[in-house]
């Protein structure tokens, strides 16, 4: 195997665990080559958080590998993993964003891992970088926004910020940590839309935490089910079967 | 039987216990005041002696106007250097005694130090100032950025402690270096928390300023002790009022400051 290509990323036997003794990933095997979003389904604290956590290394594996852009993630350290993390966008459920600063400000600190502390500290951004946010306040539709207060804006508008801080990141690679979530049904179908459109825009894989199979299965390409820290079902959305759901959720009371 | 129905009416029976504490605690009082020698004539003498004084007080005399003038100014330029350096050492301090982002290693030593800045009174690290350093201003200044550092590096590092680490690990994952975390995630976070510190240490500052003179240390207060033992009296009242008004701007700038932010 051992593809190169920006946008690959290979998971080998990956495992971690909090607690010594009490594994949260037992052995975890997924392999991406395409564009596109991959939906990773599954109960609540079965590891689908902790598995993208292990990607960007918020969280560090105990064992396996994580083959990226020539790499594998899980030996890298310091300044080497920093510069990989640039090319890694993340959205997370409670979008994260820096209250206190601009909706401008959080997009443009998606280029702090391209710059000087000190510029930072200027605020003393490219202009490239400039044009880039402001396009990208546009695509996700908050330009009006731009000089206001990140604290003062809904739930779906804070996750539009979230998202154009991550593509303007430049990533190869977006990992989405539950996106919808918080969000009333409408507007989570409007990101899965934002979701999709910047994933064929910039040609790169999303690979996204969600717990909604229709909307799963609605957006994704390909769907990884996990239970009990493993991956039980990876294939496209329209071939995973009621038994599957089945064993990734368990029971099936909550089917009907 | 009927000592269980008793009981059950009356829940707060008062305790032997506490009862006897409040009797210590009063013989106590009694015994300190007779062994410090505080009779109803020593009590009568003394105010005799304060109706002197401040009859001799009144009408304040502001006629030596350059020796106020300058003292102000000094008092002025110690509290204004000092909280600048203070603030800003704190700054780091702050931060490195901060648990959630330093390793214990590091910050046990400087809560070790921090501790260390609160222990003494102000009075106290000035005296130890002044021996080591030498008379003037430079003693008050050490003074009050040691007093400084002891109470916003404190406050900054809980400060710290307390913030969301969300955005911190957002930012930290689009790859930025540490103290770019620092500067994007923390700081916004706690700003204006650290300056309304910052504003009652300079508040605090200006009070103390006029205090650090008095065992030798700069400023006003050094004025006001030589007008006190040349029994200067009126001078002194003019000086009183004067520290006085200079608390009242100084809260009031700093009421200011805070609002703006």
């Amino acid at each position: 195997m051992g593809s190169t290509s920006s946008n690959a990323i290979k998971i080998n036997n990956l495992h971690h665990e909090y607690v010594a003794g009490k594994p949260v990933l037992k052995g975890i095997n997924i392999d991406i080559n395409e564009s596109g979003i991959v939906a990773i389904i599954g109960p609540s604290g079965t590891g689908k958080s902790t598995l993208l956590k292990c990607i960007n290394r918020l969280n560090d594996p105990s064992d396996g590998e994580i083959l990226f852009d020539g790499e594998d993630l899980t030996k890298l350290k310091g300044q080497a993993l920093r510069k990989i993390r640039r090319h890694i966008g993340m959205v997370f459920q409670e979008y994260n964003l820096v209250e206190r600063l601009t909706v401008l400000e959080n997009v443009l600190s998606g280029r702090l891992g391209y710059m000087s502390s000190w510029d930072a500290w200027r605020r003393n951004y490219k202009q490239e970088d400039l044009k880039q946010a402001f396009e990208l306040l546009d695509l996700v539709g908050l330009t009006e926004f731009a000089n206001q207060r990140a604290d003062g804006l809904s739930g779906g508008q804070r996750q539009r910020v979230g998202i154009a801080r991550a593509v303007m990141q430049g990533p190869y690679l977006l990992l989405a940590d539950e996106p919808t979530s918080s969000l009333d049904p409408k507007t989570a179908v409007e990101i899965m839309e934002l979701m999709e459109t910047f994933a064929q825009r910039n040609d790169i894989p999303v690979l996204l935490n969600i717990h909604d199979v229709n909307l799963a299965k609605r957006y994704a390409k390909r769907i990884i089910g996990m239970a009990n820290g493993k991956v039980h079902y990876d294939g496209p959305p329209e071939d995973i079967s009621e038994a599957d759901l089945k064993v990734i959720y368990g029971g099936e009371s909550w089917m009907e | 039987m009927d000592g269980i129905t008793n009981q059950k009416l009356n829940p707060f029976k008062p305790s032997l216990v506490n009862r006897l504490l409040w009797v210590v605690i009063i013989a106590y009082i009694f015994y300190s005041i007779s062994s410090l020698g505080l009779t109803v004539e020593r009590i009568l003498l003394g105010f005799g002696e304060s109706e002197r004084l401040l009859s001799r007080m009144f009408p304040p005399n502001f006629s030596r106007v350059s020796l106020l003038v300058s003292g102000v100014a000094e008092s002025l330029q110690i509290a204004i250097i000092s909280s600048f350096f203070g603030i800003i050492i704190s700054l780091f301090i702050g931060l490195l005694a901060a648990r959630n982002m330093m390793p214990l290693i590091i910050t046990a030593p400087i809560r070790a130090f921090i501790a260390l800045c609160r222990s003494f009174h102000p009075v106290i690290i000035a005296i130890i100032f002044v021996k080591a350093v030498g008379f003037g201003a430079l003693a008050g200044i050490l003074t009050l950025i040691v007093a400084s550092i002891g109470f916003i590096a404190k406050l900054f590092a809980e400060a710290i402690e307390e913030i969301s680490f969300n955005p911190v690990e957002a930012i930290k994952a689009t790859g930025a270096s540490f103290f770019s975390v620092i500067i994007y995630a923390v700081m916004p976070q706690v700003f204006t928390r650290f300056i309304g510190f910052a504003s009652y240490q300079l508040d605090s500052n200006l009070r103390n300023s006029t205090m650090v003179g008095i065992v030798g240390a700069g400023g006003l207060g050094g004025t006001l002790f030589s007008a006190f033992q040349r029994f200067d009296y009126d001078f002194v009242a003019a000086i009183l009022l004067t520290i006085i008004a200079i608390i009242l701007v100084g809260e009031m700038l700093s009421n200011i400051v805070r609002r703006i932010f």
